[in-house]
């Protein structure tokens, strides 16, 4: 029941006579354009060409489109096709067809490799120059909303705080207590092992105690709260944002960043210090348990030695660079996720970038802290 | 484009479809005519969307049957289907991350072997068959309006020329013009390519100006069912509120 569609051509003189047969239709498309491609060299040999249509059994858009095609590729060097033989149900959607495609859009314009390099690198800067203006936007904006909760305090979104405390903290506990525990017993682990060769071994708890409360603690935290929460924030509202959450929001008199940023932002800020703090505890039981195991250091001697390695000092300095993670986390997040447009796709690269950000900047800020400490001599 | 011999696109029996105590669908029975547009009323969550969704197999049945060109629906996911019908959503349900002409050819580049360009040809022709111009093709959906997009969708429905159209409020949210061209432009499609049309609207106007007959659904089951005409003057308590409420006789006029 399904026969091929055919094509047939004969030359009679100068006149190529075209009669396309079978069903003309999407479903034989491969075997159609097939067909149209073998008579294409001769529709251009031959002098006129007369299509006849009266064989055709079914015909679609497709269909049609294709024998237009071969009509206008003769016309187009001066020899009008001429049409015969249209059963009535065709004429409709063949004249349809005859009225599309008739203006092609300007090429786009040669593009010279180099000045598309040229193109992107400028493209990047000036987008890197908007990243820093939404930074410092998003930050004075916080501002301003904490200036206003401090002049109302009844304005604070409590709640909507405790709520996102209890995710991003109370929730986030024992995966960061797991990790901080095995990086402690790594490290502590590593300085056992390389430290015995030269009988350092008793440094190695100097080694874990410093690295962790100053540095490590902080840090491992840090990535992984922009890996939990702020891609999480992100995600939040890069869909609020599209579907129009956020403007409906707005509309209602209510500043986003009042009610949706700030508590979020304000969360991690008091979160982040505390599940520091909890890593490095986490992190310092971690070597203290390879001490035993491995280190062959009781507990007793372990503690001694920390308390005659670290001061108090080490673990400000770890501790006092928490909130300002959180706030670079919290900023990149809430930003990415309000720059997030119409598209699925673009939630993903928000998302993407948000984490890759700010994972960016708080190593970038950890160096910068490196720095101000070392030269204010703590 | 020459009917297949079946006089019916679409044949519903008996259909049964609930969801966990509530039945939405109850023993409904309905006929769609091959190359005729026909409009599906009733109330909103009274079940218009799940009787379409039903029919193209979204939505599971507890019983009956449907014929679609005379082949009975079973499993959803079936390839073949997807050439017998084009679907208009409600919201488009273009994908987002393909520009206008790559939603367009979705269809073709799945079902189809073919270059790619006749591919980009079928696309603009179905493009400006649908009133939008070529270089609208390059724009992501997120850049469109509500009426192109709807446009869109519509082109999409008839990448692969299908004899069945199911359209899901197409003129819910354009203004009174667009809606109106949208209703011509079906019209005009129906006629050049030989469709079917299942449409769900809640559109008077559409209704009385595009639709060859119109169904009311309510209690699960199609109440009346015929040209307009018929159902103005339908005794069925529903469908007297629903025609000749007070917001349907500000429309009276034109329609009698």
């Amino acid at each position: 029941m399904n026969p091929e569609p055919l094509l047939l051509a004969t030359s009679s003189g100068d006149v190529l006579k075209l009669r396309p047969e079978g069903p003309w239709i999407a479903a034989n498309v491969t075997t159609l354009e097939t067909l149209s491609r073998s008579v294409d060299a001769e529709v251009d040999r031959s002098r006129a060409v007369s299509l006849d249509m009266s064989g055709i059994s079914a015909l679609d858009t497709l269909g049609a489109w294709i024998l237009e095609k071969l009509s206008r590729k003769a016309a187009s060097s001066g020899r009008p096709a001429e049409i015969m033989g249209v059963a009535d149900h065709f004429s409709g959607l063949l004249e349809e067809v005859r009225q599309v495609n008739r203006h092609t859009p300007p090429p786009a314009g040669a593009s010279n490799p180099v000045l598309l390099r040229l193109n992107d690198l400028g493209k990047a800067t000036i987008g890197a120059r908007e990243d820093i203006a939404i930074f410092l936007q998003m930050l004075g904006a916080l501002f301003m909303a904490v200036a206003g909760v401090l002049r109302r305090p009844h304005s604070l979104r409590l709640t909507s705080l405790v709520y996102q405390l209890n995710r991003i903290g109370l929730q986030a506990i024992p995966i960061v207590i797991l990790i901080t525990f095995l990086i402690g017993a790594i490290i502590a682990q590593q300085g056992f092992f390389h430290f015995r060769r030269f009988g350092a071994e008793s440094y190695t708890v100097d080694m874990v105690g410093i690295l962790v409360l100053r540095e490590l603690g902080v840090l491992i935290v840090a990535i992984m709260v922009a890996g939990r929460s702020g891609s999480a924030y992100t995600a939040e509202l890069g869909s609020m944002k599209m579907r129009e959450e956020i403007d409906a929001l707005s509309t209602m008199g209510l500043d986003p960043v009042d009610v949706l940023i700030l508590p979020r932002v304000a969360a991690l800020v008091i979160a982040l210090p505390i599940l520091a703090f909890i890593g490095s505890m986490a992190a310092l039981y971690g070597g203290g348990l390879v001490a035993q195991f491995y280190g062959d250091m009781g507990p007793a001697i372990y503690i001694a030695r920390l308390h005659e390695a670290i001061s108090v000092t080490h673990f400000e300095v770890g501790i006092l660079k928490a909130p300002f993670m959180a706030l670079v986390i919290g900023i990149v997040a809430c930003s990415e996720g309000l720059g997030v447009k119409g598209s699925a796709e673009s939630l993903g690269r928000q998302t993407t970038t948000s984490v890759v950000k700010s994972i960016f900047l708080v190593i970038v800020l950890d160096g910068l802290f490196a720095i101000f400490f070392a030269s204010i001599g703590m | 484009m020459p009917e297949p011999q079946a006089e019916f696109a679409i044949r519903v029996r008996d259909l049964v479809v609930g969801f966990g105590r509530q039945t939405v669908l109850d023993h409904l029975s309905l006929d769609v005519r091959c190359g005729e547009i026909l409009g599906l009323v009733g109330a909103s969550g009274g079940g218009k969307s799940v009787l379409m969704r039903t029919i193209i197999g979204l939505i599971p049945r507890r019983s009956g049957t449907i014929e679609v060109m005379g082949q009975t629906i079973g499993a959803p996911h079936d390839r073949s289907r997807a050439a017998t019908w084009g679907i208009l959503f409600q919201q488009g349900a273009l994908f987002s991350s393909l520009t206008v002409r790559q939603n367009v050819q979705f269809p073709l580049r799945e079902n189809l072997v073919l270059s790619q360009e006749l591919m980009d040809e079928i696309a603009i022709a179905k493009l400006e068959m649908v009133g939008l111009r070529a270089q609208d093709g390059d724009k992501y959906p997120s850049e469109l309006s509500g009426g192109m997009t709807k446009r869109v969708a519509l082109a999409r429905a008839l990448a692969l020329d299908p004899p069945i159209l199911f359209l899901d409020e197409p003129t819910s949210g354009l203004d009174p013009i667009a809606a109106g061209d949208f209703d011509a432009l079906i019209r005009t499609l129906q006629k050049t390519l030989g469709l079917t049309v299942f449409m769900v609207t809640h559109d008077l106007a559409s209704l009385t100006t595009v639709c060859d007959r119109v169904a009311a659904l309510a209690d699960g089951k199609i109440v009346a069912i015929g040209p307009m005409r018929d159902l103005l003057q339908s005794e069925h308590p529903w469908v007297r509120a629903y025609f000749h409420g007070k917001r349907s006789q500000m429309l009276q006029p034109q329609m009698r």
